[in-house]
C-alpha cells in the first residue's frame, strides 16, 4: 500500500512513517498543504492521512479541494478535536473516517483497512507466494483453490509474517504488533492464532516454523 | 425562563390601561357635555313658549275706561300644555300691584321694551321656570306699567332630560365598550412583533447566533440592532473560545500522539521485561488521559446542549447503522462481530449529535468488555417505545453496583485493566433524560451486560 501522510509535527510524522513501514507500506510525508498538493498531484496513493491543523492552512481546505477535484483517494483525518460535532463536520466534508489524537496504531491500521475495503477495487493488493494468494485488504487467504476469510488478528499476524519472510518474530513482539494496550493479552493468545494460521496454510508451500526460545518464522519450501 | 429578570409592570397592561382609562374619561366627558347641551336646548324650548305665553297675555291687555283690562286668549295657557301635565302659574301686576293670578310668585326683573326675561326659581316647593315681560300701557287718563309673569313646573323637561341622559349614557357605555375592544386589539397588534421576535429568538438552536433578519417595526430597530450586536459579539467570543479549545487540544494532543507513537515504536525494540512494562504503562496513561479529556469535553457539550435540544426528525435505524460502520474497525480489532438487528426505519425526533454520542458510548462500552471473538448485539425496536438495546457476551455488570454505575466517574469493580473515564454511561443517561427517555442497565439471562436506551 502507498500512503500519503500530511502532518506538520515532524516527530509524530516520523513515528507514524516508521510504524507504517514496519507493516510493509510505502509512505510519503508532506508537512504543509502546498507539499501535500504537490505530492498528491504527482503520485497515485491508496490512502491519505490528513492532519487538520497545518502551518499553511486548514486540513479541511485540502479535503474540500480534494473532493471538489473529484479525486477518489480515500482520506482519513487525524484530528486533535475529539468533539462529536467536529467529527461529524469532517465526515460531511468528505473524509472517509477519522482518528482522534493520540491514537492507537492498531486502530489507525484497522480504520485504514476498513476504508480500503469500502473503496475496494482501486488497488491491487494481492500478494502471491507459490500456490498462496494473500489479500490483506479483503482479508482473504487463498491456498490452491480454497479461499478462507481471516479474522482480524489472524490477518494481522499473517500480514506481519508475510512482510518479513525469513525473519524470526518473538511472541512478545507479535503481541505488541497485534494488540492494543488496553487489551490484557497473554503470549499464549499468539499460540492460538499461530495454530489457526498453520491450519489455514495446510497444503501450501508456506509454513510457520517454531524456533524454541526465539519465536516464529514464515518459511517457503 | 424569567428567572433573574426583574419585572416592572407590563407593556401590554400599561398600554391597555392608558387606552381604557382615556376612553372612560372621554365617555364621562361626552355624557356631561351632551347632557348639558341637551338641557340647554330643552330649556330654550320651554323658555320660548313661556315667552310667547307672556307676550300673548301682554298683547291682550288694553286700557278701557281708565282701567286696565286683560282678556287673554285661551291659547296663552294651552300652548304650555305638556304630556306630563305641568302646572302653570301666572301673575299680572299693574305697577307692582297684583291684578290677577297667584300671590307670592318669585320676583323677576323684566327687561324694558317687551322682551321676556327668564329665571329658574322655587315656587310652592317646586322648581319652576319663570318668564316675565312688562309693557307700558298708556290710555287717555292712565299710564300704567303692566308686568306679566308666567311660570311652569319642569316635570316634562326633566322627563325629557332623563330620557336624553339615558340615551347618552347608553351611547357612552357603547362607545366605551367599543374602545375597550379596540384597546385590546391595538395592544395585541402593538405587542405582536415583540412576541414574534421573542419566539424566533427562543426557538433558535444552541449554536444559532445569526442576526435577526425578519422585518420589525421601526420602534424595535434599536432593540433588534443591539440584540444583533450582542449576538455577533457572543458569536465572536464563542468562536474565539472554540478556536482556543481547538488550538489547546491540538497543542496537547499532538505531542501526546508523538509520545505514544514513539513509545509504541520503542516497544518493538526493547527486550527487557521491566522496560516493556514501563512503556506499556506509559501508553496506557496517555490513553487514559486523552480519553478522559475527550469525555469531559463531550460531557460539558452535552450538559450545554441538553438545555437547548436541537430537535430534528431522525431515523434511529440510520443512526445506529451509521454508528456500527464507524465502530466496525474497533470491533474488528478485537475480532468482535457487531450485529445490528433493526426494522426498516424507526422515526424519532431528537438531537442527532447527542444521540450519536450517547449510543456510541454504550456500544463502545460493550466492545470494551466483550470477550475476543464474541458478538455484540444491537437491536432497534419500536415497541413499547423506540429503543436501542445493546448486549455483549462479557462479564456483565457487577450485581449490586448496577444502580450506581451511571453516576459520574463511577466504574464497575470488574473494570480493572480496561481504559475508561467513568463518564460514558453518565453521558448516555443524561442524553436519554434530555429526550424524556431512560437508560436501563441490566444483565442478560444468558450472560453479558444489556443496556437499553429508550425514548
Amino acid at each position: 500500500m502507498k500512503f500519503l501522510l500530511i502532518e506538520d509535527n515532524y516527530d509524530l510524522a516520523q513515528a507514524i512513517c516508521a510504524r507504517m513501514q514496519l507493516d510493509g507500506h510505502v509512505i510519503d510525508h508532506a508537512g504543509t498543504i502546498a507539499d501535500a498538493i504537490a505530492f498528491s498531484d504527482s503520485g497515485e496513493y491508496d490512502l491519505i492521512l490528513l492532519d487538520v491543523m497545518l502551518p499553511d492552512g486548514d486540513g479541511r481546505d485540502f479535503l474540500r479541494r480534494h473532493r471538489a477535484g473529484k479525486l477518489t483517494t480515500p482520506i482519513i483525518v487525524l484530528t486533535a478535536r475529539s468533539q462529536v460535532s467536529d467529527r461529524i463536520s469532517l465526515l460531511d466534508l468528505g473524509a472517509d473516517d477519522y482518528v482522534t489524537k493520540p491514537f492507537d496504531h492498531a486502530e489507525l491500521e484497522a480504520r485504514c483497512r476498513a476504508v480500503l475495503r469500502r473503496n475496494a477495487g482501486t488497488a491491487q493488493t494481492v500478494t502471491r507466494v507459490g500456490n498462496v494468494a494473500f489479500d490483506p485488504v479483503a482479508g482473504v487467504l487463498t491456498v490452491g483453490e480454497t479461499a478462507v476469510s481471516l479474522r482480524n488478528k489472524e490477518l494481522r499476524l499473517l500480514e506481519v509474517l508475510f512482510n518479513a519472510p525469513g525473519q524470526i518474530f518473538p511472541k512478545q513482539k507479535l503481541v505488541d504488533r497485534l494488540f492494543s494496550y488496553d487489551d490484557d493479552v497473554s503470549e499464549n493468545a499468539i499460540e492460538v492464532y499461530i495454530g489457526r494460521l498453520r491450519k489455514h496454510l495446510e497444503g501450501s508451500q508456506l509454513q510457520i516454523s517454531t524456533h524454541r526460545g526465539l519465536g516464529y518464522r514464515l518459511d517457503h519450501d | 425562563m424569567t428567572e433573574g429578570v426583574r419585572v416592572s409592570g407590563s407593556l401590554r397592561n400599561r398600554l391597555a390601561t392608558t387606552l381604557i382609562g382615556g376612553a372612560a374619561v372621554l365617555a364621562i366627558l361626552l355624557f356631561f357635555v351632551v347632557r348639558s347641551y341637551a338641557a340647554q336646548i330643552a330649556q330654550q324650548g320651554q323658555d320660548s313658549i313661556l315667552g310667547a305665553s307672556v307676550t300673548s297675555i301682554l298683547d291682550a291687555a288694553s286700557v278701557r275706561d281708565g282701567r286696565v283690562e286683560v282678556d287673554f286668549p285661551y291659547a296663552s295657557f294651552s300652548m304650555l300644555g305638556t304630556e306630563s301635565d305641568d302646572r302653570i302659574f301666572y301673575a299680572i301686576y299693574q305697577d307692582d300691584k297684583l291684578l290677577s293670578g297667584y300671590e307670592g310668585m318669585p320676583a323677576i326683573d323684566p327687561k324694558v321694551g317687551g322682551e321676556s326675561s327668564y329665571r329658574t326659581a322655587e315656587f310652592q316647593d317646586t322648581p319652576v321656570r319663570l318668564a316675565a315681560a312688562s309693557r307700558m300701557l298708556v290710555g287717555a287718563d292712565l299710564r300704567a306699567q303692566l308686568t306679566v309673569s308666567v311660570a311652569q313646573t319642569q316635570d316634562s323637561l326633566s322627563g325629557t332630560l332623563n330620557r336624553i341622559s339615558r340615551n347618552v349614557a347608553m351611547f357612552g357605555a357603547g362607545f366605551f365598550l367599543l374602545v375597550v375592544l379596540l384597546a385590546f386589539w391595538a395592544t395585541s397588534a402593538a405587542i405582536g412583533p415583540l412576541a414574534r421576535l421573542t419566539t424566533s429568538v427562543a426557538r433558535r438552536g444552541p449554536q444559532d447566533l445569526r442576526p435577526v433578519t425578519s422585518p420589525v417595526p421601526s420602534e424595535m430597530v434599536p432593540l433588534v440592532t443591539s440584540l444583533n450586536n450582542l449576538m455577533a459579539r457572543l458569536d465572536q467570543s464563542l468562536g474565539r473560545s472554540e478556536d482556543f479549545i481547538a488550538e489547546a487540544a491540538h497543542r496537547v494532543r499532538t505531542p501526546l500522539a508523538t509520545v505514544r507513537s514513539h513509545a509504541e515504536a520503542t516497544l518493538q525494540r526493547v527486550d527487557r521485561e521491566e522496560n516493556r512494562q514501563a512503556m506499556r504503562s506509559m501508553i496506557r496513561a496517555i490513553d487514559e488521559s486523552s480519553r478522559a479529556a475527550g469525555q469531559l469535553l463531550d460531557h460539558a457539550m452535552i450538559t450545554f446542549r441538553a438545555d437547548h435540544l436541537d430537535r430534528q426528525d431522525l431515523d434511529l435505524v440510520d443512526l445506529v447503522q451509521d454508528l456500527a460502520v464507524r465502530l466496525g474497525p474497533i470491533a474488528d480489532m478485537r475480532d468482535v462481530d457487531l450485529q445490528v438487528d433493526a426494522p426498516v426505519a424507526v422515526p424519532i425526533t431528537g438531537d442527532a449529535i447527542l444521540l450519536q454520542n450517547a449510543i456510541r458510548n454504550i456500544v463502545d462500552n460493550a466492545l470494551k468488555y466483550a470477550p475476543r471473538e464474541s458478538v455484540v448485539h444491537i437491536a432497534v425496536t419500536t415497541f413499547p417505545s423506540p429503543r436501542v438495546t445493546v448486549r455483549d457476551e462479557g462479564p456483565g455488570f457487577p450485581v449490586g453496583e448496577i444502580s450506581g454505575l451511571s453516576g459520574r466517574f463511577t466504574r464497575g469493580s470488574n473494570a480493572d485493566g480496561i481504559i475508561g473515564s467513568g463518564l460514558g454511561l453518565t453521558i448516555a443517561q443524561d442524553v436519554a433524560a434530555a429526550h424524556g427517555g431512560a437508560l436501563t442497565l441490566g444483565n442478560h439471562p444468558k450472560g453479558g451486560a444489556c443496556v437499553i436506551f429508550s425514548f
